[in-house]
């Protein structure tokens, strides 16, 4: 039992849930989004300073979340920073992929790094009830660069 | 009420050889009555410590359900035959257990209901639209559970009454003056939990009623928590609605109670339309029937009110006050337990408090917490309890929350706090 949340619960993820990088708001922030849980009442604001050409040149949060909600926030926010819009999207899609799947297939042209980065997090899939925590971050964002104002796991 | 339904109701669910409870209080002898409890979840002996989101049943209600199918279902209040009139008079027999259980008047004080959310929508819904308008006040404490103030909200959105808030202290703790410092020429309605589901709190009900009386205001407490762990008296109270939730109970989910003092619901109109609450139909008009039956349109939850019958026997059976006992015990020792582990902070700490406790960690957010105590077999709820406002008044959006039933040990507590090392283990 203890090996499979230690899986959970790894020394980044702890690591990042308390001592949460790109926390506040941003600078020239052009697209924001609330993102709520209703089944835990957590709330994470997602801030993106998007640039013409499409970059995002900054990506912050602020709210209040379990472990593994803010440590998925916290590393979204390292790793969108450069990318594109586009490419996000690719991450968002190919992380919901690896929270959801045991066997997922990583879709085309996506940043094989970041997935590597981000594979710490999938142990949710054990953890049904918690792919919401790990996905909330980044449900937020996509709502972000589609211009909604709030997003809710519900 | 008939005869033949007051004899049953007179009859307790019988006890067979494979009965375990006989009177004296002895938490083995319940657990054994309690068929799911006797399981390994992940590879770990279970401890359900959530009954305050939901109890467990014993199999006296299941088997009382599952006689009702097997014997003589059939509609109830409609036909001539025989199965209609047997299943009619099970039906009715619930009723009048649950007038006893409440000591209420009479049976037809008691409505039948399809949970107790719809108990408190149906009072906000009938009595407010015809007795309350723009301007008139609700009274409400900081405690309550959703299911008591956004019925609230929706009458507001239809007739502009008010809502007013009575504020709790940091124990948790509500003094009634609190309450009848609201009461004033405008106050339409007081309603009010009798325990607060999130924090445990007993508020002082009677001596809030005594002044929302003297004051010509009716009260309407959420007794959902109450039910199951203390014993009730509407009458004692003073109450003129009372509602409660027989899966809280250890009865079936699916049927809730409201209990309405008689003039009270003689003096309301329906609160749905359709077979069962009418007496004469035309196009033009239809007549009401009187209570309780004015409010019971369409066919009812019959087996589930039946269930709930069997599990009102049982708790007579084990003993409301050795239930009551078994709580304090229970609660003393959790508390106690708790308050050991370093780093761990109990919400909630009223001098009169039901055994439940809320709580949360400097080392993990209550979701994580929960988590893990699952792993460890132990099964509590952590998140907002349905009672955000409460959540808010403490500037926090999740507790973790034991809640202990009659099936609960003191052995399920160590399991709880050895769990409980383990999420400090793992996040210290």
């Amino acid at each position: 039992m203890m090996d499979e949340l230690r899986e959970l619960y790894q020394e980044v993820i702890l690591d990042h849930g308390k001592h949460p990088r790109n926390f506040g708001s941003c600078e020239g922030c052009n697209h924001t989004a609330h993102g709520f849980n209703p089944m835990c009442g957590d709330t994470l604001i997602i801030y993106l300073n998007v640039g013409e050409d499409g970059i995002i040149k900054d990506a912050t949060f602020k709210g209040k979340g379990c472990a593994i909600s803010v440590a998925s926030a916290s590393m979204m926010t390292e790793i969108l920073k450069g990318k594109t819009v586009k490419e996000a999207e690719r991450l968002f899609a190919a992380f919901h992929e690896m929270c959801t799947k045991d066997d997922a297939e990583m879709p085309e042209g996506v940043d094989e790094d970041a997935i590597e980065r981000l594979q710490v997090l999938s142990g949710v899939r054990d953890f049904p009830v918690r792919v919401k925590c790990a996905t909330l971050a980044w449900h937020t964002m996509d709502a972000a660069v589609h211009g909604k104002d709030e997003i809710s796991t519900e | 009420m008939n005869d033949a339904g007051n004899a049953l109701a007179d009859k307790q669910t019988p006890l067979s050889a494979g009965d375990n409870v006989r009177g004296a209080f002895d938490v083995e002898a319940v657990r054994a009555d309690f068929p799911v409890l006797h399981q390994e979840v992940y590879g770990k002996p279970l401890a359900y410590l959530d009954s305050a989101a939901s109890s467990q049943k014993p199999r006296q209600v299941i088997r009382a359900m599952d006689e009702a199918y097997e014997t003589y279902y059939s509609n109830v209040h409609r036909g001539l035959h025989y199965l209609s009139q047997t299943c009619t008079d099970h039906f009715e027999a619930a009723r009048e257990k649950v007038r006893r259980f409440l000591n209420a008047e009479k049976a037809e004080e008691i409505v039948f209901t399809r949970g107790a959310t719809e108990a408190i929508n149906l009072v906000a819904a009938s009595y407010g639209r015809k007795f309350l308008k723009a301007g008139d006040e609700i009274v409400l404490t900081t405690m309550e559970h959703h299911a008591n103030i956004v019925p609230w909200q929706l009458l507001r959105e239809q007739t502009g009454v008010e809502l007013k808030v009575a504020p709790i202290d940091d124990n948790g703790d509500i003094r009634a003056e609190d309450v009848i410092d609201l009461i004033g020429p405008k106050t339409g309605m007081v309603a009010i939990t009798h325990i607060s589901n999130a924090l445990g709190t007993v508020v002082p009900v009677k001596q809030i009623v005594a002044a929302a009386h003297e004051a010509g205001v009716p009260v309407l407490v959420d007794g959902c928590q109450a039910a199951p762990h203390i014993p009730v008296d509407v009458r004692d109270l003073g109450a003129d609605f009372y509602a409660f939730a027989p899966h809280k109970l250890y009865g079936p989910t699916g049927v809730g109670v409201l209990y309405g003092r008689y003039d009270r619901l003689e003096s309301m109109p329906p609160y749905q339309g359709g077979g069962e609450m009418i007496s004469r139909v035309t196009f033009e008009k239809s007549n009401f029937k009187k209570p309780p039956h004015r409010f019971e349109a369409g066919t009812p939850s019959i087996v589930e009110a039946i269930g709930l019958g069997a599990a009102i026997d049982y708790v007579e059976t084990v003993g409301r006050e050795a239930i009551a006992a078994h709580d304090a015990r229970l609660l003393a020792y959790a508390t106690r337990r708790l308050s050991e582990i370093e780093g761990l902070h109990i919400v909630g700490q009223a001098t009169d408090k039901a055994a439940i406790v809320s709580f949360v960690t400097d080392w993990a957010h209550a979701h994580d917490v929960g988590t893990i105590l699952d792993r460890a077999g132990v099964a509590v709820r952590a998140g907002h309890h349905c009672a955000q406002p409460t959540m808010d008044r403490f500037g926090l959006s999740s507790t973790a929350r034991a809640s202990f039933g009659i099936y609960n040990t003191e052995a399920e507590v160590d399991q709880l706090v050895d769990a409980l090392h383990m999420v400090r283990e793992i996040f210290g």
